[in-house]
């Protein structure tokens, strides 16, 4: 009896711990798109078929409104989270992209057609973006805006290169996502990130000492942080310290901080979201570690964090492509249209999703994609044409792209102070 | 130094713990099952204190005597609703209840306050001590957490001994057939313990979120396996013994992460949970029970 009272236990210790495991994001990106590949290739043929459909529907519906644009609609599908622990930045590229598509339907559509974007949440799950995938392929999406984190722009990457549609992530930020032909990406990739966050610590001299504190279950994380390391090595400043975490172990960040005071860092480097980030600024100032903090783009949103006490972030450098006070017009328009339309000042995602929707519009201007075209042939058109335009947006001037997908274009630096992010 | 500083978090983390599996081993010991949803009432009690703290501006005192209320509440709802029925049944199909229950609190906190983290105000207000010139921080909420599980622990192991409700529970988890012959209200006994035990959760909660101040529908589920842990590493069902089993896992898993790997730390914590059930199945302080045949 005691021995198998004994089996027990431990067995429903372990159930335990690998249920809690799929819990968390982190651990049900990657099942959760193998267990769907099966399913999804039956769906594949379906949705062709009701594409086709959908097509001669959008045509007799563009009789209709005649008056948005003679060349038909251009469906543009969105995909981020609305919902969850990353809620801030779907929701922010959400608006940033719709502000972008009432702007060119007002002028005119793009080539005579009225745009029209559909976006749907994800939750920041790999799982759940393919399902949403699968519904505005059911819509009769004809590009996708998407997604907004890396993780779920990998799952829907695989989606996109088999059913040959274009897609640009506005922020998707790791290497994977751009890795097919028939993906794009506005935001830096993650190495890109990491080296030039390097790179602006040590051009202007802001610590000798460095300490990094990264989530090795993450990818966006950990890609950052490789980077980040092998550039460290050409840069005057040592990385003295490196902490890891992962997605199980996320809320104790007492070892790590105590071996980067340990080892006298003078800056703690940050390559990871800001839910953690708040937890280590709180954590950091309570155990009496006063340093500077550095981060990308993913310590963005940390002042909307709820009840979170915004004093201990004064002072938090991040790399970001995108600064809201900006004096330039573009982006003084923008954040006023977002302050009027969604009561807030928008961050670099609301800039990504904006800046997606325009180069978009460039690259269909320039590749003279009409509403009647295929996907296939869309999707080949627009691959090219996106070598060829140039994009002046709100997250850097003259942005070009190459056929690996990635963008060139220079980093800006913010530092938060009295509560608002300000250019460097 | 620096060891000293490891040290004193590994206790601030495992004095969390403790308190944790003062809940789960009080259950286990009377009621001899394992209430999984323990590490979810214990959500729940974080953010009663949320809401009514950060959202309606109340006393911290005034809303932890209010998240106790609500995890009571839940605790003997749950046993009635969900564990009752099943007294008779097999441990396995009670466990597998358990998780159920676990999955439902976290999916209706879901629902209600949805998954964004909230950062929970430190209900702890009082200065934190600095020793050497500021060298060395040992964290109020450490100290408080530390004192609140001695008190509880001793509270506890004294009501157990000296009451005669305790000593009813006693009797019970011996042998519920023979207490009920005695004129123990079993089933009464039961849900008192599930009071006692979701009660404690909420203080947890409200320790467990000022120490390490994020909140969200999943925030119990990770410590409350540690907990549970740190119950079986300090041989379930003994009082003294989830407390000491609670502040070693923590000091385990803050040394680990220190000086071995801070991502191998889960992995370790949960190997020595195996080696110590190999060498002495019953835990540190679990008494060995003749079983008879």
């Amino acid at each position: 009896m005691k021995k198998k009272m004994l089996s027990l236990v431990l067995a429903g210790a372990m159930t335990a711990v690998l249920m809690t495991g799929c819990g968390s994001e982190g651990g049900s990106a990657e099942s959760g798109s193998a267990a769907d590949g099966a399913a999804t290739e039956t769906e594949t043929t379906e949705a062709g078929e009701t594409e086709a459909a959908d097509a001669q529907d959008g045509e007799s519906a563009d009789d209709a409104q005649a008056a948005g644009g003679e060349g038909g609609t251009f469906k543009i599908g969105g995909i981020g989270p609305l919902t969850g622990s990353a809620a801030v930045y779907g929701i922010a590229t959400m608006n940033g992209s719709q502000i972008a598509v009432d702007e060119i339907n007002a002028a005119g559509g793009i080539n005579g057609m009225t745009v029209e974007l559909n976006f749907q949440d994800d939750e920041c799950d790999a799982e759940k973006s393919v399902n949403a995938y699968n519904t505005l392929k059911d819509w009769g999406v004809q590009v996708i805006d998407g997604c907004v984190t890396s993780a779920c722009s990998i799952a829907v990457a695989d989606k996109t290169a088999q059913d040959s549609i274009f897609q640009l992530t506005p922020s998707g930020s790791a290497v994977e996502c751009v890795t097919n032909p028939n993906s794009f990406r506005v935001c830096f990739s993650d190495p890109n990130q990491g080296a030039a966050s390097a790179q602006y610590i040590g051009e202007h001299s802001l610590a000798t000492k460095v300490a990094v504190i990264y989530d090795s279950s993450d990818v966006y994380s950990s890609g950052i942080y490789e980077k980040f390391a092998g550039e460290a090595a050409n840069q005057s400043f040592e990385i003295v310290a490196t902490g890891a975490f992962t997605a199980d172990n996320k809320t104790d960040f007492s070892v790590q901080l105590q071996q980067a005071k340990d080892a006298g860092a003078d800056l703690v480097f940050l390559p990871i979201y800001y839910n953690e980030a708040a937890l280590i600024l709180t954590q950091a100032s309570s155990m009496g570690f006063d340093v500077k903090f550095f981060g990308c783009d993913g310590l963005d949103g940390i002042l909307g964090v709820e009840n979170f006490d915004a004093s201990l972030a004064e002072g938090v450098m991040l790399l970001t492509p995108f600064a809201a006070d900006a004096t330039d017009e573009l982006t003084v328009n923008f954040v006023t249209t977002y302050n009027e339309k969604f009561g807030e000042t928008p961050n670099q995602f609301a800039a990504d999703g904006y800046d997606a929707i325009y180069t978009i519009k460039a690259a269909a201007e320039k590749a003279n994609i009409t509403a009647d075209m295929s996907n296939e042939d869309i999707c080949n058109a627009m691959q090219t044409a996106m070598t060829e335009i140039t994009v002046d947006g709100l997250t850097g001037a003259g942005i070009t792209w190459d056929a690996s997908g990635e963008p060139t274009k220079d980093p800006k630096a913010v530092v938060i102070k009295d509560g608002v992010y300000t250019a460097m | 130094m620096s060891f000293v500083a490891h040290l004193i978090n590994g206790i601030s983390l495992g004095s969390v713990y403790a308190l944790i599996a003062l809940g789960y081993t009080m259950v286990y010991g009377i009621a001899k099952m394992l209430n999984f949803a323990h590490g979810d009432v214990i959500m729940i009690g974080g953010y009663v204190v949320f809401v009514t703290v950060s959202g309606m501006g109340m006393n911290p005192l005034a809303a932890i005597i209010i998240s106790m209320a609500v995890c009571t509440v839940l605790g003997v709802t749950i046993e009635r609703v969900a564990y009752r029925p099943l007294r008779g049944a097999s441990p396995l199909a009670v466990l597998i209840t358990a998780i159920g229950v676990s999955y439902l609190l976290q999916n209706v906190a879901l629902l209600v306050f949805g998954s964004d983290t909230k950062a929970f105000t430190n209900v702890v207000t009082m200065p934190n001590l600095e020793l050497f010139e500021g060298q060395l921080v040992i964290k109020s909420v450490t100290i408080v957490t530390v004192i609140v599980s001695i008190i509880i622990m001793v509270g506890l192991t004294l009501f157990v001994k000296r009451t005669k409700i305790g000593r009813a529970m006693t009797a019970v988890s011996e042998d519920k057939g023979a207490a009920q012959l005695m004129g123990i209200n079993v089933n009464g006994t039961i849900a008192v313990t599930f009071a006692i035990g979701s009660s404690l959760a909420a203080v947890a909660g409200v320790l467990l979120c000022s120490a390490y101040p994020s909140l969200t529908p999943y925030t119990g589920s990770m410590p409350g396996i540690k907990a549970f842990v740190a119950a079986v590493f300090g041989g379930i069902g003994s009082i003294p013994g989830a407390f000491i089993g609670g502040i070693l896992l923590g000091v385990i898993e803050n040394l680990s992460k220190a000086y071995i790997s801070s991502q191998l730390s889960d992995a370790i914590v949960f190997s020595i949970l195996i080696i110590v059930l190999l060498v002495k199945p019953t835990g540190l302080l679990g008494k060995k029970i003749q079983e008879k045949v």
